[in-house]
């Protein structure tokens, strides 16, 4: 049998004008992944998830997905997608049964299977109650469900979220994540696109940060902090005679604005020779996260 | 560059996205069925009873007889025309029903061809509620005026073909009002609705007839209300026929601009 990657990506290229989106990435996600796009605001991750839809096609480079190139097989590859926009585009001239009866029309899904999966997945998202209740009744968590729910209705083998939990209270994040996962473990694909990096390292298996179109880094949250970062970082409040230690110790520091953060895998070290050597006092050690590796790699000025 | 002129990729798929108007529009029964059916009644009484008393008769007809098919032929140009200006900007641009589609098997081009067929079979539903209210006054010529009803739909099919094109470039949905007020206005005036096109100067017939859609489709009806059809009806068919056509692959095509990208 051959394993047939559910999304490759070669030199895939982007172009509105004069800008350039997606500026030549490769990328490979197998099935079963759970696959994030990080990046600041206006990095191409948009754009990249458009193209994998089919909605937005590709200026040049190679983009299949189930082995179909997504500019000549959009009808073919969308059957097999789910997807969760950004912008909440439920059908606010229908009922919560309705959008879900109406949407799965367009997959030519029979009506009686439709209203068993439609049941089967209000329930599954807890919207059971809310069947008949209008589209603009329901809080933003209601619908941010009720759009993962629709994503699901033609049983796709890969599902594509862009932000899904933004704006959501903790509890409807959580719900989110649950349900995210217990989709991986029926071997749906997933691709995502988040701004909350505790997200990221929580669902993905494997990720890429993006920023001006391209792919700075990729691998697993656990690799790639490890890669950039090491395990720890230590933070000192800054001062003139900080960068002086630092150097003769030939640490890997980062300065910003009153603290220097110190990238280690052994914290202790570190903290021991800044105590004892310096005479440096507010040291904190803590582990690194994603987030870290974020700024670092992107830079801390603010986007748009 | 783009094809304005490409031919649209469409399979049986446009159905679904007029079966949800049809959905949308069944919920909403009963408001949608009072204008078609009160709208003739006014402007009968108004202008065929009320003004017409002054008119003795315009070509050998009462004026109530001579204004009944142009109302007929105004119900099928408003009933498309705003249901693909104003309606479909809300679903395209507000609602964003469009986009929502296009994430499944179904592609931009069935959705702007399931809304022109949409806004077409808003012209035929109003037509048929429109001519009993007409023919009970003993306005039209009946069997013959049955034709109508086919033809509403082509009708319909025009102008919501042209109003897509507007909705298409429009930048904001307020934008929608020029076309309403500076192409939908000068026809229902213009278009040999209350008085016969040839008191008007000789270029500006020329005018209505070349540019002025809703000028054929009164004739059309008119011919066939009176019940006097003649050959002239099928140089009526066939300018609707070549600039539905032509107005269909242009707003498809439009669309795709504004929405593909």
């Amino acid at each position: 049998m051959v394993i047939i990657s559910v999304i490759v990506a070669e030199d895939l290229v982007k172009t509105f004008g004069e800008f350039v989106a997606v500026d030549g990435i490769s990328f490979m996600v197998e099935e079963g992944e759970v696959f994030g796009f990080l990046g600041p605001n206006g990095a191409g991750k948009t754009t990249a998830m458009k193209m994998i839809q089919c909605v937005s096609p590709k200026t040049s480079g190679k983009l299949e997905v189930f082995g179909m190139d997504v500019n000549t097989h959009q009808s073919e590859i969308k059957r097999f997608l789910g997807i969760v926009p950004q912008e909440t585009n439920l059908d606010p001239d229908f009922s919560v049964y309705e959008n879900m009866m109406v949407y799965s029309r367009y997959f030519d899904i029979g009506r009686t299977d439709a209203r068993k999966v439609t049941d089967e997945l209000l329930d599954f998202v807890q919207l059971d109650e809310k069947k008949n209740v209008n589209i603009e009744q329901l809080s933003g968590g209601m619908k941010r469900r009720l759009i993962l729910a629709r994503a699901l209705i033609n049983s796709p083998r890969l599902l594509i979220l862009d932000e899904p939990t933004v704006g959501l209270d903790p509890q409807a994040r959580h719900l989110i994540w649950d349900k995210l996962r217990s989709l991986r473990d029926k071997n749906v694909t997933i691709v995502l696109t988040t701004h909350y990096l505790d997200e990221a390292a929580q669902l993905c298996n494997k990720l890429v940060i993006m920023d001006h179109g391209r792919i700075l880094e990729e691998g697993s949250p656990q690799e790639i902090v490890k890669n950039n970062i090491g395990t720890d970082i230590v933070e000192v409040e800054n001062g003139p005679e900080v960068k002086v230690c630092l150097d003769d110790m030939t640490a890997d520091y980062e300065i910003i604005g009153d603290i220097v953060q110190v990238y280690t895998d052994d914290p202790q070290q570190v903290t021991s020779h800044l105590l004892r050597e310096c005479m440096l006092g507010k040291i904190t050690a803590r582990t690194a996260t994603l987030e870290d590796v974020f700024l670092k790699l992107t830079g801390r000025k603010l986007r748009e | 560059m783009v094809n304005y002129l490409q031919i649209p990729v469409l399979s049986r798929r446009v159905m679904k996205v007029w079966l949800r108007n049809w959905d949308v529009f069944l919920k909403t029964y009963k408001v949608n069925f009072l204008p078609p059916f009160l709208e003739p009644l006014l402007y009968l009484f108004a202008l065929g009873f009320g003004l017409g008393t002054f008119i003795a008769d315009i070509q050998g007809v009462s004026y109530a007889r001579f204004i009944a098919p142009a109302l007929i032929a105004i119900s099928i140009m408003n009933s498309s025309f705003f249901e693909c200006t104003f309606s479909s900007y809300v679903r395209m641009y507000y609602q964003k029903t469009y986009d929502a589609i296009i994430s499944t098997p179904l592609n931009i081009d069935e959705v702007i061809a399931g809304e022109l067929l949409w806004g077409a079979t808003r012209s035929l539903i109003n037509t048929i509620i429109m001519l009993p209210v007409i023919a009970a006054f003993g306005l039209i010529e009946l069997p013959v005026s049955l034709l109508i009803i086919p033809f509403s739909f082509l009708g319909g099919l025009l102008f919501a073909s042209v109003a897509m094109c507007f909705t298409a470039i429009s930048p904001n949905i307020t934008a929608l009002n020029y076309p309403a007020f500076l192409f939908v206005t000068p026809m229902f005036l213009f278009s040999g609705t209350f008085f016969p096109l040839s008191v008007l100067p000789q270029q500006v017939q020329y005018f209505a007839l070349t540019v002025l859609p809703l000028t054929h489709v009164v004739m059309f009806v008119r011919s066939l209300t009176l019940g006097t059809p003649t050959v002239h009806l099928l140089f009526n068919l066939a300018w609707i026929v070549v600039v539905t056509t032509l107005f269909f692959v242009l707003s498809v095509n439009l669309m795709k601009k504004r929405l593909i990208n």
